[in-house]
């Protein structure tokens, strides 16, 4: 852990919000994509693709 | 071979399928990288102590939400010109992710600024054109979700889009306008003289490169998301 000094409370801050968008973006997306190709995959067995 | 053939949905989902796994190496590794070295590699600047390691973060994602809206832009353009519905969905696809990068934007920008202006927020150009940008981005999702036709929301969103895109290029160029506001002009510019060091300059174009490359790879598997909705509700209209 680098020596943050007397800011180290703002700069972790700034991290852990910026980093729990970035990954929750990211599971958001994977998790609609899942969900999209599961249900196009269910509509095409029902029409024999 | 045009451009116009990757507007062909079967053609999209096979490009982007095949680029999608390298696109997500190099965005993990580059961005990965970039923040690492960043928060862990870089020295305290003498005037900003260790809150300057917010620049990693910060600034990427203020450049990527104002190019992302810019993104936007064109593609509605090309939606409204010559209606190729990959464009508009690579649209839509890609304001959540601008959405995202504005919020960390004026997250990491409102965290900074406590310690160094000694206060979260003024009502400065840069500041306020960005937060109406994050506004724009909401109402640009909500539009999409609101109106139930799917080229009516895109031609709605296409032109919100060109409203919106004032605020966009004035939150990026506010600062050359107005000089009275707290937010500094652009540190980094092609043909300026330098006013970072080198041992910033490095991990930050690292970590730019790795905000890039997370909006393309992003925007590639969101559109591929789109389309495959798409293609299920076609289906399922057929089978009533």
């Amino acid at each position: 852990m680098p020596e943050l000094g007397k800011y180290a409370d703002t700069v972790i801050l700034a991290y852990v919000v910026s980093l729990a968008l970035i990954f929750g973006l990211v599971a958001l997306t994977w998790v609609q994509n899942r969900r999209a190709k599961r249900l196009l995959n269910a509509q095409e067995a029902n029409h024999g693709k | 071979m045009s451009l116009w053939e990757y507007a062909n949905p079967v053609k999209f989902m096979r490009l982007t399928g095949r680029l999608l796994p390298f696109l997500c190496v190099l965005t993990a590794v580059s961005l990965a990288t970039g923040i690492i070295w960043g928060f862990f590699g870089t020295p305290d600047d003498y005037k900003q102590g260790s809150t300057v390691k917010i620049i990693f973060i910060h600034v990427p994602a203020a450049t990527m939400a104002v190019s992302a809206w810019f993104m936007m832009l064109v593609t509605s353009l090309i939606w409204l010109i010559r209606r190729h519905h990959i464009s508009a969905l690579a649209a839509k696809a890609a304001a959540p992710i601008g959405l995202t990068l504005t919020l960390i934007a004026l997250g990491t920008g409102a965290i900074w600024g406590k310690p160094m202006w000694g206060t979260y927020w003024a009502w400065d150009p840069r500041l306020t054109s960005f937060l109406i940008l994050a506004v724009f981005y909401l109402g640009y999702i909500a539009l999409w979700k609101a109106v139930e036709d799917n080229d009516t929301a895109a031609d709605l969103t296409s032109i919100l889009c060109m409203v919106g895109s004032v605020f966009a290029f004035l939150s990026r160029y506010a600062v050359n306008f107005w000089n009275q506001g707290l937010h500094q002009g652009a540190s980094i510019a092609v043909n300026k003289e330098q006013h970072v060091d080198n041992a910033y300059i490095y991990p930050l174009f690292l970590s730019f490169a790795g905000f890039f490359l997370l909006f393309v790879t992003l925007v590639f598997v969101r559109t591929r998301t789109e389309i495959r909705l798409r293609r299920a509700a076609a289906l399922q209209a057929r089978s009533l």
